[in-house]
């Protein structure tokens, strides 16, 4: 999440948090990366530590200017959906209390505010001087009745700066065909769910009791997005979509178990109002570098898409699962890093029987808010192994990111429930 | 049934202990090695031939599934439980159904494209497999199924 506010309650922050080490220990009040560096592998001069195990399937999370975390959680805990962490000693940080009764994968600070979705609606909670939501029972509902039929169902949220909010509502299907994922099934003429979802939507983040009908479809023709963030070098919004899966499983004469792996690519979008990026008629061929025309619609792994539609930003490895984008303002890390992207690699699973890929967090970097070079894995081995990572049965699943008042990286984790920081100690 | 439900209980308990040891190791598991009684070799072969055609994409070689997309088939009421429920799942396809609890958000596609017979021998392989042990699925037990039609 980023931070426009940060630099005068970063300052105040220090100043708390240097007294309240004070009494502790005569060290500084620094941020100590765990020993392990939390068992991430990062580039040099960056460190790792845990700053909370929740215990709880961690999906996005934001962080306040002052340092308070909020997590949102998939399924409720203890019948709280979203859970407050308070910073601690060493960077470390402390649950000290949930709120929200309902799961769901979308939650975003800023301007004051506290939003966080569930699978169907959109509430805002305001937050104080210090960071704290003032009315954790009573959320303003912002947007109700967001289309949910069980596939695609998160709603991932975030805001521009004019006062717009933008959520993904994903197509309930994996490729428009007549029967969901069943062999040979062809693809539905006109794809009928594009009309109330494979989009993102767009709302006003300030007013209360918007219904799914009064809200804007910006952009259609993606198939599920969860990672999304605002550009504000180029004032536009950037997604990562969930490309299609099981080409060989439903046309086996046109694509083998290889191929079905490697393809389409995980791609990221920048979007304009009113862009389409072709699902469920096309996908990403990656080594081709084209849009190939999906086998649902007449295709057969080499005719080409219509060109019409919008090309992908940058292709990523297939079916690794991008759930977290976060663009980088701050000034902890080095200079190459500032207003590039970070993008959470959930792990894949349908590249099976091929080994699975992903469960790590990328750096992608960005000149005057356009891609600019080759992207580079940044954290690595979430999984716990290289085993792990090709079994798919990961120790961690990277999911959210967000940005810490000092510039440090959050990364929550929906497997374990692990809430991570990376920090840069190099001078 | 009551007792075939008891039946499959106790030996999900039994297996739970050593089922939940193996799950730690990401290479596809063998079937049991003691398959239950009148399940043959060549049955699991044609079984194994099946789910890796038609089930391992999403189940995954171990049969655990994957969290919160597709259940896994190990420990599992609906693998060891009723028959006729479980041969239903591939003459119809399942969708929007919690498992153990749980949700899972993919979509189960009918498997109409199988034989009786294979429909037989990859259920058979699935309740051996994966530390499950339960009776053999028949081809008639198919055929009663896919005879009674769609829901």
């Amino acid at each position: 999440m980023n931070n426009q506010l940060s630099r005068p309650f970063l300052l105040a922050a220090a100043l708390v948090g240097s007294l309240g080490l004070y009494s502790l220990t005569t060290r500084p009040a620094v941020v100590a990366p765990d020993a392990d560096n939390a068992g991430l592998k990062l580039p040099a001069g960056f460190g790792a530590l845990v700053v909370a195990e929740t215990g709880a399937r961690a999906r996005h999370l934001a962080v306040t200017p002052q340092g308070t975390i909020y997590v949102k959680l998939n399924r409720p805990k203890d019948g709280k959906g979203i859970l407050a962490l308070k910073p601690g000693a060493g960077g470390k940080a402390t649950v000290t209390g949930g709120f929200g009764s309902y799961g769901g994968t979308g939650i975003y600070a800023k301007g004051g505010y506290l939003y966080a979705s569930s699978d169907e609606d959109v509430y805002r909670y305001q937050l104080d001087a210090k960071g704290e939501v003032t009315n954790p029972a009573q959320p303003e509902k912002i947007i109700s009745g967001l289309l949910n039929r069980g596939e695609h169902e998160s709603k991932s949220i975030v805001l521009d700066n004019a006062g717009n909010l933008y959520v993904n509502v994903g197509a309930y299907s994996n490729s428009c065909q007549e029967k969901d994922r069943e062999k040979g099934s062809m693809g539905r003429p006109g794809c009928p769910i594009l009309d109330s979802a494979g989009g993102i939507w767009q709302f006003r983040a300030d007013k209360a009791n918007q219904t799914y009908g009064t809200g804007t479809r910006f952009a259609t023709g993606l198939r599920n997005v969860v990672g999304l963030d605002w550009n504000a070098q180029n004032n536009q919004l950037f997604v990562m979509q969930h490309g299609r899966d099981q080409l060989h499983d439903i046309f086996p004469a046109l694509y083998d178990t290889k191929q079905s792996a490697e393809l389409p690519a995980e791609c990221l979008y920048a979007l304009t109002k009113g862009a389409n990026a072709g699902w469920p008629y096309l996908y990403y061929d990656p080594v081709k570098k084209q849009k190939i025309l999906a086998p649902e619609y007449g295709g057969d792994g080499k005719k080409l898409a219509d060109a019409k539609y919008l090309d992908p930003a940058v292709a990523y490895p297939a079916h690794t699962a991008p759930d977290g984008l976060l663009f980088y303002t701050g000034t902890m890390f080095p200079a190459k890093y500032r207003n590039g992207a970070f993008i959470a690699f959930h792990g894949s699973w349908n590249r099976a029987p091929e080994p699975q890929k992903g469960y790590y967090v990328v750096f992608q970097p960005f000149q005057n808010g356009k891609p600019s070079g080759p992207w580079e894995v940044f954290a690595d081995n979430f999984a716990g192994s290289a085993e792990k990572v090709a079994s798919g049965r990961a120790d961690h699943k990277p999911c959210g990111l967000a940005q810490g008042p000092d510039g440090s990286l959050y990364v929550s984790d929906d497997k374990a429930g692990t809430i991570y920081r990376i920090v840069y100690n190099q001078k | 049934m009551f007792v075939k439900k008891r039946s499959a209980l106790l030996v999900l308990l039994l297996l739970s202990s050593g089922a939940a040891f193996a799950q730690k190791k990401p290479v596809a598991k063998a079937p049991a090695k003691q398959p239950a009684a009148g399940v043959s070799a060549a049955v699991l072969a044609a079984g194994k031939a099946v789910y890796t055609q038609n089930c391992l994409s999403c189940h995954q070689a171990d049969g655990g599934g994957v969290d919160g997309l597709n259940p896994p088939l190990s420990k599992t009421d609906y693998v060891l439980g009723d028959k006729p429920r479980l041969i239903n799942v591939l003459v119809n396809g399942l969708r929007g159904v919690d498992i153990d609890g749980e949700p899972y958000h993919n979509a189960m596609p009918a498997q109409t494209h199988l034989t009786d017979q294979q429909m037989a021998d990859v259920l058979t392989f699935v309740r051996n497999s994966f530390g499950n042990k339960a009776s053999a699925v028949t081809v008639g037990e198919v055929k009663a199924v896919r005879a009674a039609g769609k829901k």
